[in-house]
């Protein structure tokens, strides 16, 4: 077994390994290696090289092709070794090509009759090997060339065979689903395959057909449950544990399945109950595995249609990972569950405000995000500020772009629903730009213009025009400002033009001179220039149409004679059109330049109706009548000929079938055509397309058929490009809308389930047992007390809420547009008592005074509570500041210390100092040392002499000592 | 799905590599740059996970070696975390206590294994036995082929030698 010994490697290649284990920098290795490339190369073109050098040759281009230099030059000679017959060399030759082609390298093609050839072998290893050549190399284009074999090896006698050959499909479906579209009802079958690994393997091609089509699955529910049922009661095989827990991974994949197929099926969830509390309770929570398990759990619990139970176990389990351990693995997998779980019941949060905080003030970067997430989930109007702040400071800190990116998305998203003024709502966006700069998508600020433009929503013009100026303030406030990103830039330039005059605030000829200067500070940026240009233009028409006398600045009219010997035309366009603009009448003006219009619907006429006219007459005069795209015959082909481009030009390029002998009878010859032409005039419904695919691919193509078999085919290449354009729209539009539902749906729930007396009794008796520093219980204050001071509302005022909640439902889905505005608008005036937040007392909440005095009075209730806990807040802050202060960095630093230990301990056996590390039963120390040479194949003293010469060496050949190593080598 | 595995030195020196998504060499080279960066400056404390790209990558250390899996934003992390420990688990039950000159040595030995465990990204095995039975067959296979080659050789030189 293995390598003891001198690892059987030729003494070249363990020079190469060890002079590039002792290099010291990157330069250092690089140039080691494009030496060894130029020896590769030189050597490998020689004749006659005898096959077991050429194996390892091979290997060292694995070796440099590994460390990220190109090893293109001897593709060719891996290629070539898969064709030959030692499995030796075969196997060297595929685990070769597989690490260097991607699927899409025109080299795949030679090695397709290879992989056929080899599929059909007796030996199952070599079958087996190029079942996994075939997981990586086989294409869209190839996947016809061995499809039949593979399906065929599904009933294969050995289940190694059986296993791969099913993952091969599964990567087909990935590939082209069109392929395989006929053969997913093998999946099923080979579910009850009585090989467990089969069985295990089928759960992966199955889980994404869930993915795509749940409902067709929902027979299966039972059989799931009930493999899930045995395998936690411990009826697979013995070798499938692992840790002590019966195959868990399959247990995940199961629990994944259950989760897709109970989403908002009531009945399907029904089934499920009896097993997830079972696995509730068997699962090992000392263990990582169980506790992977059981998070699956959670998932699932959170996915499927909800039972109160369940919910308890898994809200149990995740104040367990949040609270009880000290392992950041765990506190970022509960700070996951209860983003998932406070979907279905938000008060669950509230038990977990202060570990929520810890997560959030953690210096571990990965743990910070993932609770940006939850908060993301779990905001209000009550704390989007508090949110919405501590997202941007965090944006602020960091570099890396991907998730600057993502975070600032968020922020806008989060301030455009709960943005609590109007004030607010431009700062925050304002210091989103500024600090995220060009990161931020496109629409995002065309997003904000409409919302400038729009207001928010409803009849108050008062409110909208309020929000214009103090947009404009702003703006003018921060033009001057280097270094503005471009969007924002942008955004200044339109509402300035829009807006900048509307409240006479400020003279056109301050705003003009503002908009010529951004255009002057930014030379090269068009797009800038031409929003400039346009808002000048606008500023213009608007005093021209009010009858004012326009006097263009000096440097205005410098810039549009500048602008119109621009480069670019359309910035040219725009300069005349100014100029044009300045010469019409007020009148004139009006009608091209109507003020504050960026909203007005413009309608277009679809049907083209005033053509009418125009179209009678033509056809009195003997044109041909117009024949819409879809009926017409003879055309569909050319278009779609020249629509398919060059892409698929393979398909009936290149045949993967050996020949056929030429057979002497014409009638086998003729025969395609009439099936294919009669498939012409048919229209060609969607179904029936895989067999078609199939006889297309089986037919021999003669050269008469050609145009009509293409035809057959291009149904196909319709089908493949066509889905991926629809996919990306539709999951977006489900994902935000069942966003909003739940949103609304949690609301509800609080509001109905715990009264204010609970509530009350919840924060005191927790103030005595956690002690914890009073910025934290601030902030918890501010991120939680919304739901807390909702939660004290009582049912009457709950009613009230439903029915203008469900009104909105009505409203969202009707006009998705104003969607944000109306919610915003609904998040001003419905009744809300003043949070509790410290930050937020002082502020007058707008709209109280349009409710009747009575739920005025229900409010005072509330409002109390919240000031009691705020003052036992401050009470606290007095008194324990001291003893606090002192604690705290003292525990913290013992805590690291203590772990720091057996990290540190350099062993060289990777497996003892694992477990060392994890604190298992079956892997516990020393034990495992002592019973793992028992078991296995190589004798105890042969690992320990060889434990011993690697703590010498030291695990790397960059160890301190290359003399010992040199030593070990030769 | 596991989009690649990594295994990567505590002095960033790459160990084996694993792609099973689309990624150019150009690209590859990046992401090795980028995630080595990212991973082997963290605190030992720290969650075993790391956001990327809209990925994740869940990473643990055994003695000097770092295994590195590249994953889904939805995926169960706590399992990947299972997946590098069975693939520890094995390659320890096939070398005899496994560490890393091991590795360097016999990386497509490495391979080999990992093609049984992993397959197109997804665990194609769960049971140890299993696989270690499989390449157990594919060694023995292997050796009693290079034997044959070795009498054939053999028999050769002695047949020129005459």
């Amino acid at each position: 077994m293995g390598s003891q010994g001198g690892w059987g490697q030729s003494k070249d290649f363990l020079d190469l390994v060890k002079s590039i284990g002792e290099t010291r920098s990157k330069a250092e290795e690089d140039r080691i290696v494009m030496n060894e490339i130029e020896i590769l190369k030189r050597r490998i073109t020689e004749p006659d090289i005898p096959k077991r050098k050429m194996k390892e040759y091979i290997i060292r281009l694995v070796y440099v092709e590994m460390l990220g230099h190109d090893a293109s030059f001897g593709y060719i000679h891996a290629v070539k070794m898969t064709h030959d017959d030692s499995l030796l060399l075969k196997r060297t030759g595929y685990l070769a090509v597989t690490l260097f082609l991607n699927d899409d390298h025109d080299l795949i093609i030679l090695i397709v009759n290879t992989i056929q050839k080899d599929l059909k072998s007796d030996n199952y290893l070599v079958v087996c090997t190029a079942l996994t050549a075939v997981c990586k190399l086989i294409n869209e284009e190839t996947i016809p060339a061995v499809l039949p074999q593979v399906v065929e090896l599904l009933g294969h006698p050995k289940e190694s065979v059986r296993k791969k050959a099913i993952m091969a499909l599964h990567r087909f479906y990935q590939r082209a689903p069109s392929s395989v579209a006929h053969l997913l009802s093998n999946f099923r079958k080979k579910l009850s395959d009585n090989d467990p690994g089969v069985m295990g393997a089928t759960l992966c091609p199955l889980f994404d057909l869930i993915i795509a089509d749940a409902n067709s699955y929902k027979d299966l529910v039972i059989s799931f449950v009930s493999i899930l049922k045995q395998v936690a009661e411990r009826r697979l095989p013995k070798s499938y544990d692992y840790h002590q827990m019966p195959a868990p991974f399959i247990q995940i994949r199961l629990l994944k399945i259950l989760a897709l197929l109970g989403n908002g099926d009531k009945q399907a969830s029904e089934h499920m109950f009896t097993v997830l509390g079972d696995i509730f309770r068997r699962c090992d929570p000392s263990s990582n595995i169980g506790n992977a398990v059981l998070y699956e759990c959670i998932c699932c619990v959170s996915s499927i249609h909800s039972s109160p139970k369940l919910l308890e176990s898994a809200a149990e389990v995740t104040s367990r990972f949040l609270k009880q351990s000290d392992s950041h693995n765990l506190k970022y997998m509960g700070i996951d569950a209860l983003g998932r779980l406070i979907k279905i019941s938000p008060e669950i949060a509230e038990d977990h405000q202060l570990a929520v905080i810890d997560c959030l003030e953690d210096p571990d970067d990965t743990l910070k995000r993932k609770t940006f997430e939850l908060l993301y989930k779990m905001t209000k109007p009550s704390n989007v500020e508090v949110i919405a702040d501590r997202m941007i400071d965090y944006m602020i800190s960091i570099n890396d772009n991907h998730y600057k990116t993502e975070i600032a998305s968020r922020c806008v998203e989060l301030a455009e629903q709960f943005a609590p003024s109007n004030q607010w709502f431009i700062q925050t966006m304002n210091k989103v730009f500024e600090h995220a700069g060009d990161l931020v998508n496109v629409k995002v600020a065309h997003n904000l213009m409409r919302l400038i433009a729009e207001g928010f929503g409803g009849d108050d013009e008062g409110a909208d025009s309020q929000l214009r100026s103090s947009a404009v303030e702003s703006y003018l406030r921060i033009i001057g400002e280097p270094k503005l990103p471009s969007l924002l830039l942008q955004v200044i330039c339109w509402v300035l033009g829009e807006y900048g005059t509307a409240d006479g605030k400020f003279s056109a000829s301050y705003i003009t001179g503002k908009l010529c200067d951004v255009a002057e500070a930014h030379p090269s940026d068009d797009i800038v220039k031409a929003y400039a240009v346009t808002a000048i233009m606008k500023i213009c028409a608007f005093e021209i149409a009010t009858g004012r006398k326009v006097e263009l600045l000096p440097e205005c009219q410098s810039l549009i004679d500048e602008l119109s010997a621009s480069h670019s035309t359309d910035l040219q366009q725009r300069a005349y059109e100014l100029q044009t603009v300045l010469g019409l009448d007020a009148l004139a003006v009006e009608t091209i330049m109507p003020s504050d219009a960026s909203c007005e619907d413009i309608e277009v006429d679809k049907s083209l109706s005033f053509l009418n006219g125009y179209v009678q007459e033509s056809l009195v005069k003997g044109a041909r009548p117009y024949i819409p795209e879809s009926e017409r015959s003879g055309m569909a082909d050319i278009s779609n000929f020249r629509s398919r481009g060059h892409h698929d030009s393979s398909t009936h390029g290149l045949k993967f079938e050996a020949y056929e002998l030429p057979k002497p009878s014409v009638a086998s010859r003729i025969q395609p055509v009439p099936l294919a032409t009669s498939k012409e005039l048919v229209p060609v419904s969607q179904p029936t397309y895989p067999q078609e695919m199939s006889q297309a691919a089986s037919m021999p193509s003669v050269p008469e058929t050609g145009p009509s078999e293409l035809k057959l085919q291009l149904d196909g290449v319709q089908k493949k490009w066509g889905r991926p354009t629809y996919s990306p729209t539709v999951p977006s539009n489900s994902n935000s809308s069942s966003q909003k539902a739940v949103n609304g749906v949690a609301q509800l729930v609080v509001q109905g389930t715990v009264g204010p007396k609970t509530r009350d009794v919840s924060y005191d008796s927790r103030k005595p047992q956690v002690e914890v520093s009073p910025e934290k219980q601030k902030l918890a204050a501010s991120l939680f007390g919304g739901s807390s001071s909702k939660t004290g509302k009582r049912p009457t005022s709950t009613s009230y809420k439903t029915t203008r909640v469900h009104s909105h439902a009505a409203e969202k889905s009707q006009i998705p547009t104003a969607t944000v505005a109306s919610t915003e608008h609904a998040a001003e005036k419905a009744p809300q008592p003043p949070p509790p937040d410290l930050l937020d007392l002082g502020e007058p909440t707008p709209g109280y005074t349009v409710i009747d005095p009575f739920k005025q009075l229900e409010g005072l209730l509330p409002s109390d509570a919240s000031s009691v806990a705020n003052s036992g807040v401050s009470a606290s802050k007095s008194s324990d500041i001291m003893s606090l202060h002192a604690e705290s960095p003292m525990s913290g630093l013992i805590g690291t210390v203590a772990n720091m230990g057996p990290t540190n301990l350099d062993s060289a056996n990777l497996l003892s100092s694992l477990s060392n590390l994890a604190n298992r039963n079956v892997h516990g120390g020393p034990a495992a040392m002592q019973v793992a040479p028992v078991k296995k194949g190589p004798n105890p003293q042969d690992s320990l002499e060889k434990d011993a010469v690697a703590r010498q060496v030291g695990v790397t050949p960059s160890g301190t000592n290359p003399n010992l190593f040199r030593d070990l080598l030769g | 799905m596991i989009h690649f595995v990594l295994l990567i030195s505590r002095q960033g020196k790459v160990r084996l590599t694993k792609w099973y998504s689309l990624y150019s060499q150009k690209e590859r080279s990046k992401v090795l740059r980028e995630l080595s960066g990212d991973i082997l400056s963290r605190g030992p404390k720290l969650c075993n996970f790391v956001e990327w790209r809209g990925y994740k990558v869940v990473y643990k250390r055994y003695a000097s070696l770092y295994f590195c899996m590249c994953t889904n934003q939805e995926d169960n992390e706590l399992e990947i975390l299972e997946i590098i420990h069975h693939f520890v688990e094995i390659l320890d039950r096939y070398f005899g206590s496994v560490c890393e000159l091991d590795l360097i040595f016999n990386f497509h030995k490495a391979y080999y294994i990992l093609d049984e465990i992993l397959i197109a990204g997804e665990l194609q095995e769960s049971s140890k036995k299993t696989v270690a039975r499989l390449i157990a067959a594919q060694d023995s296979l292997l050796e009693t082929a290079e034997e044959q080659a070795n009498t054939i050789s053999n028999m050769i030189v002695q047949a020129t030698k005459k």
